[in-house]
């Protein structure tokens, strides 16, 4: 390993929030020789409660997050956020703005936040988010929060990055509480009704509990979801929503489902790294001037997809 | 690559004014040009401020201040860029900024002051040009 990552590793480890800031970069954008530093940086890791945050936009997860956060470091607990926000797919740009409200929590020592822009990933996270938790896990933050893009049905690629998976939901969404039957609700290990202040919570919270009573029994029976109603404005429900977060987390550690979980998280970041380093191959293998060829021979139906895919496993040493 | 990653701008606005639709313009046009923009909202402190660069790990901050506090919120932004050992990230300020305190705010090194009716494009194309070399090559 080259000796600056190394210093860079040794800063990080011991608490320089600069050093974990710069990691961060390096993980994002894959400067080469990082995923050394990925590699040692995993073997101090694994201490953290990864805990993800999703729901639609305009729910309240940011404000939720910050008042988890400071719920959090009342109980002594130092805080890493990952706020994952869009990016553009025009300008390639994005607008990260979960900090506007989060500003309390500025100047805080031990609360680190991050704001990420998702970069063309479509399931409410970016490509980069397990790695930056495994940086920050190792920097000894713990919990660790997520709070995914603005969520709807599909976006279910926190439950591959989370411990636990918190849902946001909001009154006066009872229509779509319906609609969200499967993806994102069968994801959850606990619901949040956010803005309790607001008429039709209650109704909210019994609609996810008669959908909750509808649910296969594998789900619920070990761990009986909790469906915690919230405000931030009045700074309700905090406390019973961490209470219930460290339950899940006892349950998950007992139950032998954190590992569980842990191991098939791993798995399936082995399988994009090599997923990655296929297509990696592939690029080398084909010139454009190659692929356009067979592009145009596929669609005068000269050829056909399959057969080509077949001669390009081949030569990618992929068939036996 | 790394070289063509995306650039990293944190918008911030120091002081007690609380007019943010020039620095809300102003990270929506960075957006469009292709960069990811941190924004953090009204009424931050220079410790906030810093604290933000440092985390977010950005190449630029750009200030929007309207209230005249400038010349006691500056130099203590730059100050503590400098206690953090961060010196490698582009500072420029923009908002009511009279033109007799623009060379002592360029002394500083805030390198860009963009006052009312400064076209967007300029400041985009500042930005890109003004980046440090070597933060785009995200090195350690």
């Amino acid at each position: 390993m080259q000796n600056q990552h190394r210093n860079l590793i040794e800063r990080l480890l011991s608490g320089d929030r600069r050093a974990l800031a710069r990691m961060v970069t390096l993980i994002e954008n894959e400067v080469p020789g990082t995923r050394d530093s990925l590699a040692e940086l995993h073997r101090h890791a694994g201490r953290a409660h990864i805990i993800g945050i999703t729901g639609a936009p305009g729910v309240g997860k940011s404000t939720l997050v910050t008042q988890l956060t400071r719920e959090f470091r009342r109980r002594e607990r130092r805080v890493a956020v990952i706020a994952v926000d869009p990016t553009s797919p025009f300008s390639g740009g994005a607008l990260l703005g979960d900090r506007i409200r989060m500003m309390e929590l500025a100047g805080d020592p031990g609360v680190f936040i991050r704001s990420m822009a998702s970069r063309g990933s479509l399931g409410g996270l970016s490509a980069a988010t397990r790695d930056v938790v495994r940086a920050m896990d190792a920097a000894g933050y713990d919990p660790i929060l997520i709070e995914t893009v603005g969520t709807g049905q599909a976006e279910v690629e926190i439950m591959r990055a989370a411990h636990s998976v918190m849902v946001v939901c909001a009154p006066g969404l009872g229509d779509e509480v319906q609609a969200l039957k499967a993806g994102i609700l069968e994801i959850a290990d606990l619901f949040v009704v956010s803005k309790k202040d607001k008429p039709g919570a209650n109704q909210t919270a019994a609609e996810l509990a008669m959908l909750l009573s509808l649910a296969p029994e594998r789900r619920t029976a070990a761990w009986r979801i909790p469906i915690v109603l919230t405000s931030a404005l009045k700074g309700e429900g905090i406390d019973q929503l961490v209470d219930a977060l460290e339950r899940h987390r006892h349950f998950l550690q007992e139950s032998g489902l954190l590992q569980q979980r842990a191991q098939r998280q791993i798995r399936s970041e082995i399988e994009a790294l090599i997923l990655q380093k296929v297509l990696q191959h592939l690029g080398e293998e084909i010139s454009p001037d190659e692929w356009q060829r067979l592009l145009s021979e596929i669609s005068e139906r000269a050829r056909d997809p399959y057969s080509v895919a077949r001669e390009l496993e081949e030569r990618l040493g992929l068939v036996r | 690559m790394a070289t063509t990653r995306p650039i990293r701008v944190l918008v911030a606005k120091p002081g007690l004014d609380g007019h943010d639709r020039g620095a809300k313009v102003i990270a929506r046009a960075l957006r469009d040009a292709g960069m990811e923009v941190i924004y953090t909202g009204i009424r931050q402190t220079p410790e906030m401020i810093v604290e933000a660069a440092i985390q977010e790990d950005v190449d630029a901050i750009l200030l929007s201040i309207l209230s005249g506090a400038h010349m006691a919120l500056f130099p203590r932004i730059m100050e503590l860029l400098k206690q953090n050992g961060v010196t490698d990230v582009l500072v420029a300020a923009g908002g009511i900024l009279p033109d007799e305190d623009i060379p002592a705010i360029k002394a500083m090194g805030i390198k860009g002051c963009f006052g009312p009716g400064t076209p967007i494009e300029q400041i985009i194309q500042f930005v890109r040009e003004n980046i440090h070399p070597e933060r785009l090559q995200v090195e350690v």
